[in-house]
């Protein structure tokens, strides 16, 4: 139980969200996935257990006291277990940060539309932001590879048939982007 | 003519939206609105001596605290029984926040409004509530032993006795060749949608107006609810359903207690406010489904026919009935799946117990009478050495018996009548595509190298597109784009697309021109909800017709315009055209503007439809007396009954002889929701439901203990599947369309998850030799069965074979 007194201590936080600086002011206990929500309007973001497992809430991380970053990405996170003052400094890319400059889906979020990878939309930033960073480090999965990839994420709707095929036509997206 | 639309996998016009981040689900909405936490009780069965909340008084941020003695009028009054039923003879429903008494863990006792969650919640930590305890009761056969009470006023804890009948089937039984006994079980599971449940409310007391933003399958409902219990005209309340994380049917129930207390609070504070679920508290305090014990009694041939069929089952339906009986409805009905059973009686016992309420989740009910079918049937071709397809065949109701009476009442209210359906070559699809006839060699090859396979299938009929009515609202605006609106909900079924297909084809218009709103009582404001696969069948039907009202419109305005018969007129991309004659043509756009004679002009195509510019007839009157200014129409469908679709699942399995760890090797599906609206949604929602099913069958169950704690109440230890547990899916369909509705169309919500545990429980059996009459079922608990079986205490003419 925390103390409720009405001087809970607040920090500010800057940080780059999606390439554009953002700074709030917050309790030490606001979780990072709340601070993304509500304090900076990053709706995208979505929690669907608050205890680190169904992945719904992974956002792309660099830096934040780091040395092993990679990637042009970041390293996915569950942000309903990590504190937003952890992240002060750092860089974060979100599923609205997924996007092409232009707005247009990015290969990820099309390849989701391609091949029905989702339904009601609620896991979904967090597949798109895990397999963002799963093609950074593989660039062509195997189908096998492709489920290991997001079975740390969990979806109710599509018994994952259609996001598994999702994970290899944005594979296929990307490399005709580099190729082209 | 404008490219068809119905029946091709259009790509989901709702995705652009939810994959950038944009969906705007109700925890989305509202910023600084003040937010709700609950003091839940954590005790299953209790009574209230008192609650203390002055700790909570100085927490800095909190706006208010409600107990129950808080609540005036219809807001401190039991929540509605939803579905009155005669045989729901004890029907209880709990208070918004609990009265004296509580009856499971996670019943909401204290609500408490503060600045935001992480105050709300430290709050909630220092109020005290005491209780005296009560005698939990958990578990079917402690409720239906009945030493202690629910509700001291429900003789032994039975909510309601049901019993469907249909012949005389103890007599059809007892004069049966062979009689089959069976004793089975299915525990609970849950909807557990990824989105739990949210409620944000605004109150505008300058307006006198309250809108509610809501994660249900049901707002018109809820609508009605709220303005009823908060004494509000319904004219000043709107609610609406804006993304929806899945939903599955624990969304149907409403109103929840926060669906009350939340717009009370907005109202009562003047303040917005909002509560949103998190996932402990979904488990402990929406809805669970599946739990029931059966004991099956089966009467047949030599051939394997049944003669009769005399079933009891005894049903949990958790500690409250606020969605009546319709779980045990359907599942003594929907029992005979595509069988004729003889005669047939099914006698379900409803019982209290101190645990979560039971109220439907996917399937409702349907999984558990397909397991006590197809479990019967698998014995009866064990007990006869038959084929179990065989078996299957030989009862089915043929495709020249149909439309099919059971002479029984469904859960409409309607009598069960089988519309269509063609179960033979369902069968012999399912069978080719799985390769049934060949099982044996694989079996016999797999057996050669050590490896243990089995092979197992189930078959299910679904009542499906249940009324009693939805419609649909189809407008084309002046700019040639079309607004449809239905008044049921979306919970990710894609109906903005499904429904925009089938509007563009009765208009003859390109599908990106259409856009349709759901669950929105802004739109429209007569609906009755998205559940029992009924959403295609039933907004379906109605958008088709209100744009067929809209064709005919347009038909009539335009060959006024062309000087044309309207018979003589076709609609192509949105362009009105003489057949054969080119050139004389009129833009819906413009036939829009046509429609709605004005005074006043806003741009240049607005200025064509002026008192000016067309004087019209001086003797007429600009609008017809029959007729209404605007491009507009609205229609409602309402079928005498349901829609019956139907599929056959099977699958392959391998066990590990050693660790009796269950792996499926195939898993087909064979399906028939008569008109395919899109393929590919089609084919998302089976996929959804099998790996619900598997779910359901390997993996999920709640787990209680004797006090009426949930002990697995968390994504660590409820075992829902990721991507490696759930098989990959081979489907095939079958396309009987219904005679029912002018599109064809039965429904696929549900399908899915149906036959998961019937189909996996055939395949284990084959697999190992030995009955399995209980699921789900874990390697620890097959290992368990495999040891007794081999000492021999497995009873191999009954199938008493529980832990």
């Amino acid at each position: 139980m925390s103390d409720t007194s009405a001087a809970e201590p607040r920090h500010e936080v800057n940080l780059v969200v999606n390439g554009v600086p953002r700074s709030a002011t917050v309790p030490a206990r606001r979780l990072l996935s709340d601070f993304l929500r509500h304090d900076l309007g990053l709706t995208g973001t979505h929690t669907g257990c608050e205890h680190g497992v169904c992945g719904a809430c992974t956002v792309l991380v660099t830096g934040a006291g780091r040395s092993d970053d990679e990637g042009v990405s970041g390293r996915p996170i569950r942000s309903c277990l990590q504190f937003a003052v952890m992240y002060d400094g750092a860089e974060i890319t979100t599923v609205e940060g997924c996007t092409r400059p232009d707005g247009e889906l990015g290969p990820v979020q099309q390849a989701f539309q391609d091949c029905h990878g989702l339904q009601c939309g609620f896991c979904t930033p967090g597949f798109v932001t895990t397999i963002t960073a799963y093609l950074e480090e593989n660039p062509s999965p195997s189908e096998e590879e492709a489920r290991e990839a997001i079975s740390g994420n969990l979806c109710r709707c599509t018994g994952y048939q259609n996001i598994v095929a999702s994970v290899l036509r944005a594979a296929e997206l990307k490399s005709e982007e580099v190729g082209g | 003519m404008t490219t068809r639309s119905l029946g091709e996998p259009v790509a989901r016009r709702e995705d652009p939206r939810l994959l950038s981040g944009q969906g705007r689900y109700v925890d989305d909405i509202g910023t600084g609105a003040l937010e709700v936490a609950f003091v839940r009780s954590p005790h299953a069965h209790a009574r209230i001596v008192d609650i203390d909340v002055t700790g909570a008084l100085d927490v800095d941020g909190i706006v208010a605290i409600y107990t129950h003695e808080d609540l005036p009028g219809r807001v401190g009054e039991p929540l509605p029984l939803l579905i009155p039923h005669d045989a729901l003879t004890h029907g209880r429903t709990p208070y918004p926040l609990a009265k004296d008494e509580v009856n499971h863990v996670g019943e909401p006792i204290v609500m408490v409004v503060a600045t935001d969650r992480y105050v709300a919640e430290d709050a909630c930590d220092r109020i005290q509530v005491e209780f005296d305890f009560l005698p939990p009761v958990v578990g079917i056969e402690v409720a239906r032993d009945a030493e202690h009470l629910v509700h001291d006023d429900v003789p032994g804890n039975v909510a309601a006795r049901l019993v469907q009948e249909s012949g005389d089937a103890r007599a059809a039984v007892a004069q049966a060749p062979h009689v089959l006994e069976l004793d089975l079980e299915i525990e609970r599971s849950a909807s557990m949608p990824m989105e739990g449940k949210a409620v944000f409310a605004r109150w505008d007391a300058d307006d006198t107006s309250l809108r509610v933003y809501t994660s249900t399958q049901a707002s018109t409902s809820v609508r009605a609810a709220v303005a009823a219990k908060l004494e509000l005209p319904a004219d000043r309340v709107e609610v609406v359903a804006p993304d929806v994380g899945g939903g599955f049917g624990v969304k149907i129930v409403h109103p929840w207690p926060e669906e009350i207390l939340v717009p009370w609070a907005a109202v009562t504070l003047g303040r917005e406010v909002k509560w949103t679920e998190d996932r402990r508290e979904h488990f402990v305090s929406s809805a669970h489904e599946r739990g029931q014990l059966q004991h099956v009694k089966v009467g047949f041939d030599s051939e394997g026919r049944l003669h009769g069929l005399d079933v009891t089952i005894w049903h949990d339906n958790g500690a409250y009935t606020p969605y009546g009986i319709i779980v045990p409805i359907i599942t003594t009905t929907q029992l005979l799946g595509p069988y004729k059973p003889g005669a047939y009686r099914a006698e379900c016992f409803s019982l209290y117990t101190n645990t979560v309420i039971v109220t439907p989740y996917r399937g409702a009910g349907r999984p558990q009478g397909c397991f006590a079918m197809e479990r019967t049937m698998d014995a009866i071709a064990d007990h006869l050495g038959l084929d179990r397809a065989v078996v299957r065949e030989r009862n089915f109701i043929r495709p020249d018996e149909m439309p099919y009476d059971h002479g029984l009442v469904f859960q409409d209210g309607r009598p069960l009548i089988y519309d269509s359906g063609d179960y033979p070559a369902s069968l012999d699809k399912l069978k080719k595509l799985i390769g049934w006839d060949e099982f044996d060699d694989y079996r016999a090859a797999a057996r050669a190298e050590g490896r243990q396979v089995g092979i197992g299938m189930a078959c299910y009929v679904e009542g499906t597109g249940v009324g009693p009515y939805e419609g649909g609202f189809v407008k084309v605006e002046t700019d040639g784009s079309v607004v449809v609106a239905t008044g049921l909900t979306t919970q990710g079924q894609g109906h903005q697309t499904a429904f925009a297909q089938i509007v563009a084809d009765e208009l003859g218009v390109p599908v990106e021109k259409v856009t349709v709103t759901t669950g929105d009582t802004r739109r429209f404001k007569y609906a009755v909800g998205t559940f029992a696969s009924r959403a295609a069948v039933m907004s379906g039907n109605a958008v088709a017709l209100a744009a067929r009202n809209v064709r005919e419109k347009a038909l009539r305005i335009a060959g006024e315009a062309l000087e044309a018969d309207p018979r003589d007129l076709e609609i192509v991309d949105g362009i009105v055209q003489v057949k054969g004659t080119p050139g004389a043509t009129v833009p819906l756009s413009t036939v829009a503007v046509l429609s709605n004679p004005l005074r006043y002009a806003f741009d240049e195509e607005t200025q064509r439809a002026t008192q000016f510019a067309t004087p019209g007839d001086p003797e007429k009157p600009p609008v017809a007396e029959d007729d209404e200014p605007g491009l507009e129409g609205t229609d409602y469908y309402s079928p005498a009954r349901s829609t019956f679709a139907n599929g056959m699942h099977a699958a392959i399995v391998e066990i590990d002889p050693d660790t009796a760890e269950i792996s499926i090797l195939r898993y087909c599906v064979v399906h028939d929701c008569g008109t395919l609206i899109n393929p590919r949604i089609v084919e998302g929602q089976i996929h959804g439901g099998v790996a619900q099913g598997v779910a359901g069958a390997l993996y999920e169950r709640m787990v209680y203990d004797d006090a009426g704690q949930l002990l697995n109440a968390s994504f660590m230890d409820f075992l829902m599947p990721y991507a490696t547990e759930v098989p990959r899916i081979e489907a095939d369909h079958l396309e009987t369309p219904s005679p029912l509705n002018p599109l064809g169309i039965k429904g696929a919500g549900e399908a899915g998850v149906i036959p998961g545990a019937s189909v996996l429980a055939s395949a284990i059996e084959d697999a190992e030799g030995f009955r399995i009459s209980r699921m789900p079922i874990s390697p620890s608990e097959l290992y368990e069965l495999r040891q007794r079986h081999e000492r021999r205490e497995q009873n191999t003419t009954n199938t008493k074979d529980s832990r």
